[in-house]
């Protein structure tokens, strides 16, 4: 570049080249549509497999010199039929329910409480037990599913929802707990210092004037924490035993992957069905997923 | 619920009394997280010094299954695996997520919907979207082979899972792919954060866009890209699900984690105590990136004005 071309430039356009470097179309073309493109195309293409391979006539399946594999001629639903009606697939999927709820509805009443103690009613050392709080919730469970398996089974409750729903809080209280914290601290001290002069206990304080106000962070935790118990999966591998008490990841592996003979069809339809509702309650809810997940980065 | 707004005086005193309210409070959460957290913490490191197997109660038997350990080729090959798997899935999950949150960062159309959908690896049960990837890598029937050999790259299948190289690559893959999406969104919300005012004075003071990155956005990012990567470490180290669908640990023991070997001895193989020792052989690596992450909380104090 010349000295002319520099000083014949105006400063004006050495402004608009700092600020809007990537304005013009085809270079945006080229170092944003582009990659972006690639990133979208990579991170969707396992559900696009898993939704065709789920509807594919067996003959297809492994046939791709006539067929073209991206491809489906004829769907069938053969392999969802065979899922649902001959083999013990709703069954996983009630249990996953039932244990995800339970485990999530057990949660976040705990966290409530352990939250606003923490957050608002200021005892000697709740910060220690703030910060033992973010210190649980690093600890995973990789390392706990031995020892949990043993006291599991001393309790009684091995191979049974109880055990998964006892044992899904010890991840999701300190995260509901978490995340509540950073709400409740959203909360103005003054609207809780009023109600207490107006000569509220705590417990109403709690009930009528955090809760109203921390909806949003209700429901942040409580899908996140429900989605987090859907998905769980060592736990629900080491503590279930029988066939009717199995989540639907645990039933998937364990029982549909037999032998040598893979059927990939109903394998996927299964997959596929196992992620829908996760992922219906996440389209119904991103802002608050995201908000959630992110929250829990940021406090 | 009316009962409790009309105490006794005696009973009131005591719920005016911060630290008795606020233990009351903390109760039902820390019945739990003592009972089935704090509790197996300690009776796992007890299981490590004993020989406990399913059925049966161990004796303590101090550091043999560690000493075991020490010698054990497979343990050592798990730890190889676990901290190359570890180190090269964060890098690739760290770099390819922020190059993803910058570009959702621009002015884009449709900007939520693309958010919302990056996300979708994430949401979806590990364990399903494995066994999409296990389809994905079969030895046979794999459309990545597939699409490669019509492309004319390859002339044979690639073994994805059956070589032991080929096996750490592609669950490597499976994880970068279901951890880039928690990354990019995370780093987005942090990039969002950063004041367009900064990026105006530095375009006026001429920086170019690569400086604006370096000085401007980076330091800016610092904070939540420590909190970040230490999660994702975290929860790469424990991996368990990837490799439990993909390889079970093979092809002969080249892709054990020490999550997955632990799980083997301990659950199947019945030897609880062996398997308890591989775990906590974990906790060292795992205090060494909370206390990283701890710095990364304290340079944010600090970068905010606050004490160090």
């Amino acid at each position: 570049m010349s000295i002319s071309e520099q000083t014949a430039t105006p400063t004006l356009t050495d402004d608009a080249q700092g600020m809007s470097y990537l304005n013009r179309l085809p270079r945006r073309l080229v170092v944003l549509y582009l990659p972006l493109a690639v990133f979208i195309i990579v991170l969707l293409f396992p559900f696009y497999w898993m939704a065709i391979t789920a509807v594919k006539p067996n003959s297809q399946l492994t046939d791709y010199n006539n067929y073209s594999p991206f491809w489906v001629v004829g769907p069938t639903l053969d392999h969802i039929k065979y899922l649902l009606f001959e083999t013990s697939y709703p069954g996983w999927l009630w249990n996953t329910l039932v244990v995800s709820v339970c485990a999530t509805v057990l949660s976040l009443a705990a966290s409530v409480f352990a939250a606003y103690a923490i957050e608002r009613i200021r005892f000697k050392g709740s910060r220690s037990v703030g910060l033992l709080i973010f210190l649980a919730y690093l600890v995973p469970p990789s390392i706990l599913f031995i020892p949990l398996a043993v006291i599991v089974f001393k309790f009684g409750i091995y191979d049974s929802k109880l055990a998964l729903i006892f044992t899904y809080p010890t991840f999701l209280i300190p995260f509901c707990t978490w995340l509540l914290m950073g709400y409740f601290r959203s909360i103005p001290f003054e609207l809780e210092e009023s109600a207490l002069v107006d000569g509220a206990s705590r417990w109403q304080i709690l009930i009528r004037v955090i809760l109203p106000l921390a909806v949003p962070g209700l429901i942040s935790a409580g899908i996140f924490a429900f989605t987090l118990s859907w998905n769980e999966f060592i736990y629900a591998l080491t503590f279930i035993q029988s066939s009717e008490n199995k989540t639907v990841p645990v039933g998937v592996l364990t029982e549909l992957v037999r032998g040598d003979v893979f059927e990939w069809g109903s394998l996927m339809a299964g997959a596929l069905f196992g992620s829908l509702p996760v992922v219906i309650l996440y389209s119904f809810f991103v802002d608050y997923y995201v908000s959630s997940m992110t929250g829990a980065v940021k406090e | 619920m009316t009962a409790t707004t009309k105490p006794s005086s005696a009973l009131g005193a005591l719920t005016r009394n911060n630290t008795f309210l606020g233990f009351l409070f903390l109760l039902p959460a820390a019945v739990f997280l003592l009972c089935f957290l704090t509790y197996p913490l300690g009776l796992g490191v007890w299981l490590g010094f004993t020989d406990a197997k399913i059925g049966r109660d161990g004796i303590f038997i101090g550091l043999e299954n560690y000493q075991a350990l020490a010698s054990d080729s497979v343990f050592w090959m798990a730890v190889y695996n676990t901290v190359l798997y570890t180190f090269i899935a964060s890098v690739l999950k760290f770099a390819l997520g922020l190059w993803l949150a910058l570009i959702l960062n621009e002015n884009l159309p449709f900007k939520s919907f693309f958010r919302a959908i990056i996300l979708l690896p994430w949401v979806v049960p590990t364990v399903l979207s494995a066994l999409a990837f296990w389809w994905i890598y079969d030895a046979q029937f794999s459309i990545i082979s597939w699409s490669l050999i019509k492309l004319g790259l390859i002339d044979t299948p690639i073994n994805f899972l059956g070589d032991p190289n080929n096996a750490r690559a592609s669950v490597i893959a499976a994880n970068v792919w279901r951890g880039i999406p928690f990354v990019a969104i995370s780093l987005l919300a942090g990039l969002q954060t950063i004041p367009q005012s900064l990026h105006e004075a530095a375009s006026l003071d001429g920086a170019t866009g690569w400086q604006r990155f370096r000085f401007i956005t980076l330091p800016m990012l610092t904070p939540i890209i420590a909190v970040v990567m230490t999660f994702s470490v975290l929860f790469t180290f424990t991996d368990f699900q990837l490799i439990y669908v993909l390889t079970k640990g093979g092809p002969v023991n080249a892709t054990h984690l020490m999550a997955t070997l632990s799980f083997q001895r301990g659950i199947p193989g019945g030897q609880l105590g062996e398997g308890a020792a591989i775990a906590v052989a974990m906790i060292p690596f795992l205090l060494a990136s909370i206390l990283f992450s701890f710095f990364g909380l304290q340079r944010r104090k600090w970068q905010q004005g606050g004490q160090d």
